[in-house]
């Protein structure tokens, strides 16, 4: 067996993606995560009524995020057959959830600093 | 990778530790195996390279000749002006994707360096060092790469008729992505009204071995969708006395068609087609047997195109003499009476795998014994004979089939992903996995 380098993934990726979409991830991902820093470190801590906002939204954004890979793989919850597959099916859900919930909280966090500026 | 294993706490085993890396980093079983040397510096050299096919291995292998050398002319040959992503027929003729989903611009995968000849070879000249173009063109080289891929030799079924797919019950996979969405209308219409479907595979070498399994679970699943299973008896009738040439799958498969309720008879060999009586022949140990049908998938007998068969290339004793593919050292690709001229896909007579798995594992080592002869040099690079096969159990289900020359089992996601098991996120890696590594591969980047 090879090895599995950084060049290679990014080749996958991009032919999945395809170019435009995958760099623009790759710009906006970090900058969403400075944004959330931002306002994390802005609030001085977690805002706890954007925080609840955010959560609600968190679980939608995970179930949604299962919801469409189910959808374009053409497959179902039925479908799973061992323990690995609830392990990827949750991750998807975790990883949905948790990306959601910080987009949530991020632009909850920037409307209400811009409306108490 | 260490920091890793520390995070765990653990020292981890190299195959646990390599399934790990894969699953973290997101890996199919096609994408293992990045660059043999990322980052060298290109060998510079002004010789004369020619890539007969434009598939899946010879866009491969010349994509990663561009990369590796500087100043050489590589010349590619292929007539086709669309690049087909054949992994993808059997989805298409799951009537998941149209036609188009397979389909690209040979065009578009060409790389810049490369001069494409929109001809195909007619004749090969190994003792000459040239290759003879359809119009008639003769270009010379220093090495070849022969990647030709396969004819599909419908023409020793009697009776056949291309043309005839999609009707009268007749469905075949591989002739084209047309003949796959044409296998789905058949299929489809075949699951509604019930009847005999009738699943086979030639004795010749085929591409993907699993891909005939794989259409009889996937026509199983459709029926039972449509809850009309019980309306549907579906056949499978054995080359040989196995499903799949790997004794351990082999074994699988028939304890999935037993739980399918799939039947089968052995040693049954593809011999005619009677298209309007719906009714195959086949030759058995007994002599000829006719099988009626309501659906069949043909599997048409394969061998290397006419061009080679006719060449100096192939085998000249052996199983694969016959049907003409060429002769290689299994480890190298390197042909033995000719030292300056490779096969890779699935014209090389292998023991093992027609698949984009294996072309993509094949690229690599004979590029880098070519660039290792150019050099100087020697090439320690040595192909296993690995191949995979994401083998559908239903659609939502596979099971991931990979293995070597030896039959051995070579998982990807060792303790992790078992090749027994039917599971989703095997067919997450058909489903949305392996395209996007198949088109990386024919870049050289995967």
């Amino acid at each position: 067996m090879g090895q599995l380098s950084i060049a290679t993934l990014i080749a996958i990726f991009q032919e999945m993606l395809g170019p435009v979409v995958f760099w623009a991830l790759v710009v906006i991902a970090p900058l969403g995560l400075i944004a959330f820093l931002y306002v994390l470190i802005a609030q001085r801590g977690v805002f706890s009524r954007a925080f609840l906002r955010a959560e609600v939204i968190g679980l939608i954004g995970g179930t949604l995020s299962v919801f469409v890979l189910l959808t374009l793989t053409n497959s179902s919850i039925t479908d799973m057959g061992g323990p690995i597959d609830i392990i990827a099916l949750a991750s998807v859900w975790i990883g949905g959830a948790i990306g959601s919930a910080m987009i949530a909280y991020t632009i909850i966090g920037l409307l209400l600093k811009r409306r108490s500026d | 990778m260490s920091d890793f294993s520390k995070m765990l706490g653990a020292p981890l085993n190299p195959s646990r530790r390599r399934a790990i890396r894969n699953i973290l980093l997101g890996g199919a079983a096609l994408s293992v195996g990045a660059r043999a040397v990322a980052g060298a510096k290109p060998v510079a050299t002004k010789a004369r390279i020619v890539v007969v096919g434009a598939g899946a291995a010879g866009l491969g292998v010349a994509a990663r000749l561009s990369q590796r050398l500087d100043g050489a002319k590589i010349t590619i040959l292929d007539a086709r002006k669309r690049h087909l992503y054949q992994p993808g027929f059997t989805l298409i003729a799951a009537g998941l994707h149209g036609a188009s989903y397979s389909v690209t611009e040979t065009a578009h995968w060409i790389p810049r360096n490369v001069d494409w000849i929109e001809e195909a070879a007619a004749a090969f000249d190994p003792a000459g060092n040239s290759v003879t173009t359809t119009s008639g063109k003769k270009i010379s080289y220093d090495f070849l790469v022969v990647a030709a891929g396969i004819q599909l030799d419908y023409a020793s079924v009697a009776g056949m008729d291309v043309a005839q797919i999609g009707k009268n019950g007749l469905g075949s996979v591989y002739a084209s992505p047309e003949a796959a969405e044409a296998t789905y209308r058949a299929m489809s219409a075949f699951t509604d009204k019930g009847g005999r479907g009738l699943f086979h595979r030639p004795a010749t070498e085929i591409k993907c071995a699993g891909a005939p399994l794989k259409y009889t679970f996937i026509t199983d699943d459709a029926a039972r969708r449509k809850g009309n299973r019980g309306k549907v008896e579906l056949l499978y009738a054995a080359h040989n006395k196995s499903f799949f040439s790997v004794p351990i799958f082999n074994e699988k498969i028939r304890m999935l068609f037993e739980d399918r309720g799939v039947k089968s008879v052995k040693d049954h060999v593809i011999k005619a087609i009677d298209i309007g009586a719906r009714r195959a022949s086949f030759d058995t140990p007994t002599g000829v047997e006719t099988i009626d049908y309501d659906f069949i998938n043909l599997v048409p007998p394969m061998r290397a195109p006419e061009a080679v068969r006719n060449s100096e290339l192939p085998w000249k004793t052996g199983g694969w003499a016959a049907d003409g593919w060429i002769e290689v050292d299994k480890h190298s690709l390197r042909h033995p009476r000719f030292p300056n001229v490779f096969a890779v896909g699935d014209i090389a007579g292998v023991p093992k795998g027609k698949t984009a798995a294996s072309a993509k594992w094949q690229v690599p080592v004979a590029v880098d014994h070519l660039v290792a002869d150019i050099a100087g040099g020697k090439s320690t690079a040595s192909y296993t004979g690995y191949t995979s096969c994401p083998l559908i159990t239903k659609i939502g289900r596979a099971m991931l089939v990979e293995f070597d020359y030896n039959n051995n089992i070579m998982s990807s996601f060792p303790g992790v992903i078992s090749p027994f098991e039917e599971l989703w996120v095997t067919w997450l890696i058909k489903a949305i996995g392996l395209k996007p590594t198949y088109y990386a591969m024919l870049r050289g980047e995967a």
